[in-house]
């Protein structure tokens, strides 16, 4: 295991006779650690795998090989599409939602406003709560009858407004991404409000005693300048988006009927309340080697391993 | 001297401008917080009052009370012995690894790749196959179950964070202490780890919170015995919606733990929540 090339200043330091051999110090250091990954992450993996090529439900143990059928009806399954598709739609409205308005309120709070610690403390309570406490908080603002917000809407509206928001087809996914962008724009007006900061002031002011406007001057210092951290927001926000299960299990449950049931919502349904163990397995496998695929490939696009 | 008369106008227009915006940006993402914490305190009357009660009128703890005599109480006291010892053992192994990585280099870049990958797959897709384990070794709602399910989940994250916390840590002292006739895990113990302990602290509060908030695993694999407050909220949830009070008062206790920590570690909030991508 150990070549010339991991031979680090250190090794050549201590030269240390008579000692127990170092030689495998960092293998014993990382050896739990991978164990464990191994273990919880690995083991999955080709556990799924083997079962997604039999016939198991949790009523029969039927261990049979079904060769690639599980595949197959993964393909012709038109509700694990629209699963998909539903996980694509709320992360496209929400994702640059929160990012677009994560960045404005940044801009509102990045130079000197008296107080401002508190507002950003304030600001910041949402993204640390539970996501299924904040489901279970939306559901009862949502409340047709009880809740604050159709009391609110009834208001500007001038009459009585009894919107059925976890209920009604047109409001279920508007309510979801509500939720959604209450919860997680504070997480990007933070990390955004910390990269503005960073921004070295000297050169946009050199621009704008040149005479850039603000569009210029955001375009070709600020946002270069941000963008590293910011991408690396996005990435942690599109990956929480895409197994987003939490606040919909709290609000809707995937209902009305299947409207808005995502991935994991209905790989859920599928393993828990169908009993199909081997055709969730299949759909586990499916999942997880779609976003090894895209993880790796931004991890390495982005340098984040550096 | 007119000119700037105008600018100190236009200064103080836009200032109080920017205040407007703040405060009503606060409202809205503070007054779901506030609606959940009121109705904890609510009476039943003042829960179901159409038109809503904005504030309660006079605080009681009976929704709490309630929680603690049914027992239901003890479903946070699950959470916090599973995210704590999950977090004790993954900062042990965690911190270990994180250091292998920047000392030795052990692995190259493969390995870490590999490693802050494991912490981006779909909860789902790993704990359905861990349920069938789980099943197989009965370890199905039993805290040691969760605990290495936990443990494991963490463990990217705080390679990955510490990782970060140990670069800052200058090789000289450690070159020093092993001159002293240090050995290796002495040093790791006597010098790493001591320099190291604001970030170990940080690092092991976010590791908690995240146990701590966690609901699909928990959901999957408790039945009875090692159910969470997370859990126990969506127990509440029924077809009537008369268990209002208890999901406020639950989510209030599982709440206010998190806001107090967070509220003591403002400074690393940022690097925290972000895997390191802004430090300060």
């Amino acid at each position: 295991m150990s070549s010339a090339s991991t031979i680090t200043p250190i090794d050549q330091a201590t030269p240390v006779p008579g000692r127990a051999p170092d030689r495998y110090f960092k293998h014993q250091l990382i050896a739990p650690a991978i164990f464990l990954l191994l273990l919880i992450g690995l083991f999955p993996l080709i556990y799924s795998l083997i079962v997604s090529f039999q016939r198991i439900t949790m009523l029969e143990e039927d261990y049979s090989f079904a060769g690639l059928a599980n595949y197959a009806q993964l393909f012709r399954d038109t509700r694990l599409w629209q699963s998909l598709l539903h996980t694509a739609i709320i992360t496209a409205i929400a994702l640059p939602i929160e990012l677009v308005a994560g960045l404005l309120m940044a801009q509102l709070f990045l130079e000197r406003l008296p107080g401002r610690q508190i507002f950003v403390s304030l600001l910041v309570l949402p993204t640390v709560i539970s996501p299924i406490v904040a489901g279970a908080t939306w559901r009862l603002l949502f409340d047709n009858r009880y809740g604050p917000i159709n009391q609110i809407l009834g208001w500007i509206a001038g009459e009585p407004v009894a919107a059925l928001w976890t209920v009604n087809p047109n409001l279920v996914y508007p309510a979801i991404i509500l939720c959604e962008i209450w919860q997680w724009t504070p997480f990007m007006f933070l990390i955004l409000l910390a990269a503005l900061s960073n921004v070295d002031r000297s050169l946009t002011e050199a621009a704008e005693i040149d005479g850039a406007g603000y569009w210029r001057i955001f375009g070709r210092i600020v946002l270069p300048a941000i963008w590293p951290v910011m991408a690396i927001a996005i990435l942690i926000r599109s990956l929480d988006l895409v197994r987003i299960f939490d606040i919909i299990w709290a609000l809707t449950a995937g209902g009305p009927g299947t409207m808005t049931e995502t991935i994991s919502i209905y790989t859920y349904t599928q393993g828990f309340n169908q009993f199909e163990t081997s055709y969730t397995a299949a759909m586990a496998f499916l999942v997880i080697a779609l976003l090894t695929v895209i993880v790796t490939w931004a991890i390495r696009r982005m340098g984040l391993a550096k | 001297m007119i000119g700037s008369g105008k600018i100190l106008r236009r200064r103080g227009v836009v200032l109080g401008l920017r205040y407007v915006a703040a405060i009503l940006l606060t409202i809205f993402f503070v007054f779901p917080v506030y609606w959940l914490f009121t109705i904890s305190f609510k009476t039943p009357d003042e829960i179901f009052a159409f038109p809503p009660a904005w504030y309660p009128k006079s605080i009681q703890f009976n929704n709490y009370a309630v929680l603690f005599k049914d027992g239901d109480a003890e479903t946070v006291w699950n959470s916090l012995v599973l995210s704590a010892a999950s977090t004790v053992i993954a900062m042990f192994f965690g911190t270990m690894a994180a250091y292998s990585l920047v000392r030795f280099k052990t692995g190259g870049e493969n390995l870490a790749v590999w490693i802050i990958s494991q912490r981006m797959m779909p909860p789902i897709a790993i704990v359905f196959p861990v349920f069938l384990l789980y099943v197989y070794f009965g370890w199905v709602d039993t805290y040691h179950g969760l605990i290495i399910l936990y443990t494991a989940f963490s463990l990217p994250y705080v390679i990955w964070m510490m990782r970060g916390y140990l670069e800052d840590i200058p090789l000289e002292l450690e070159e020093s202490a092993l001159v002293d006739g240090c050995t290796r895990w002495q040093v790791l113990w006597k010098v790493v780890f001591p320099m190291a302990r604001t970030g170990l602290f940080a690092t092991a509060v976010f590791t908690f919170i995240f146990a701590w908030n966690d609901f699909l695993f928990a959901f999957v694999l408790t039945r009875t015995e090692v159910v969470t407050y997370t859990v126990q909220v969506t127990h509440y949830f029924g077809g009537q919606s008369n268990f209002w009070a208890k999901i406020a008062a639950m989510s209030v206790l599982g709440t206010v733990p998190v806001f107090i920590t967070v509220a003591m570690l403002q400074r690393y909030l940022v690097r925290g929540i972000s895997m390191g991508a802004v430090k300060g």
